[in-house]
């Protein structure tokens, strides 16, 4: 029995990550916030670095709420999308070196609870997202988000979501 | 220069107020309405906020910090007078996608309060009457001014 040599890691870590780029790069609210995602295996870290504009209360200061709530629901979405897509990468039906790759629609937000734990400081924040549950149609999330300490969350939120019809899933 | 009346100086005021959060500022948030523990805050649609390319689909977080403005300017309003407020939590629905290129129209209420907490509900339309784009209930903090008597 012959079987394929597998792959360089280097090649399976690239594709991974254009994976991931591809599927943030295409929206522009997380450019607008300015989130970033790093990729560790298969978990995914977002980062919001600080800036000016995301200021709710300029006496404190403290990061704007809605911004926090923005945060959490684009790490969930994108990990959400992520363990998806990246089946889709490696069994051949995205092909991410194509021209104009069709990635497959992002999950709509069907609703989404945010708890504020502390008031979140002028500084970089961070955010990771657990798939509690992930259906054909339902998915439901848990995001934590901190800053300075990973075990003093600044917040928390639980989201549920309507996952894109897929046509071969 | 016309007199303004008390009512145009306190949404004057106010205006000023939500206009000096950095954020508001960077979703250009328009104050139409405050009072009573009520507010009204509009957003238009902007090409920076789209969460989804596809369709124009301006991307929920963004309706999210204008509800959460709206809920906390309505607290502010109330007639108790809080000295402050933070959301404790804020649950959004989101019931349809907002239709592109189209402005965004906040609306929150203060349905009780008590010495510590705001409970409000709220809901976010654009400009097609009807079922709103989302709908929100939160829990706010109520701050006390320093001396007051517990």
């Amino acid at each position: 029995m012959t079987r394929a040599k597998p792959e360089p890691m280097q090649v399976v870590k690239q594709r991974r990550d254009a994976a991931l780029r591809a599927l943030v790069s295409g929206v522009p609210y997380i450019r607008f916030l300015g989130i970033e995602f790093d990729r560790r295996g298969d978990e995914i870290t977002a980062t919001l670095p600080f800036d000016e504009k995301l200021i709710g209360n300029p006496m404190l200061p403290a990061l704007h709420g809605g911004v926090t709530a923005a945060f959490l629901e684009v790490t969930a979405i994108v990990e959400l999308s992520w363990a998806t897509l990246w089946e889709d990468v490696e069994t051949g039906r995205i092909d991410l070196s194509a021209p104009e790759p069709v990635l497959p629609r992002l999950p709509k937000t069907i609703d989404f609870t945010v708890d504020y734990l502390r008031s979140g400081l002028p500084r970089d924040a961070y955010a990771r997202a657990r798939v509690n549950r992930s259906g054909r149609r339902y998915a439901s999330v848990h995001v934590e988000a901190w800053q300075d300490n990973r075990t003093r969350l600044y917040a928390q939120a639980t989201g549920h979501f309507l996952m894109p019809e897929r046509p071969h899933g | 220069m016309a007199q303004m009346s008390e009512d145009e100086e306190k949404l004057a005021l106010a205006r000023r107020f939500i206009e000096a959060i950095p954020h508001s500022r960077a979703l250009a948030m328009h104050l139409e309405a405050i009072g009573g523990g009520h507010a009204v805050i509009s957003m238009p649609w902007d090409e920076r906020l789209v969460g989804d390319p596809r369709t124009g689909v301006i991307h929920g977080g963004a309706v999210s910090a204008l509800m959460d403005t709206c809920c906390g300017a309505a607290v502010m309003s109330h007639p108790e007078a809080p000295a402050g407020t933070a959301t404790i939590d804020l649950r959004i629905d989101y019931m349809r996608a907002a239709t592109p290129r189209q402005r965004i129209t906040a609306r929150a209420e203060v349905y009780h309060i008590t010495r510590t907490v705001a409970f409000l509900r709220a809901t976010a339309h654009d400009e097609e009457a009807g079922l709103p784009v989302a709908t929100a209930t939160g829990a706010f903090t109520v701050e006390r001014p320093k001396g007051e008597a517990k």
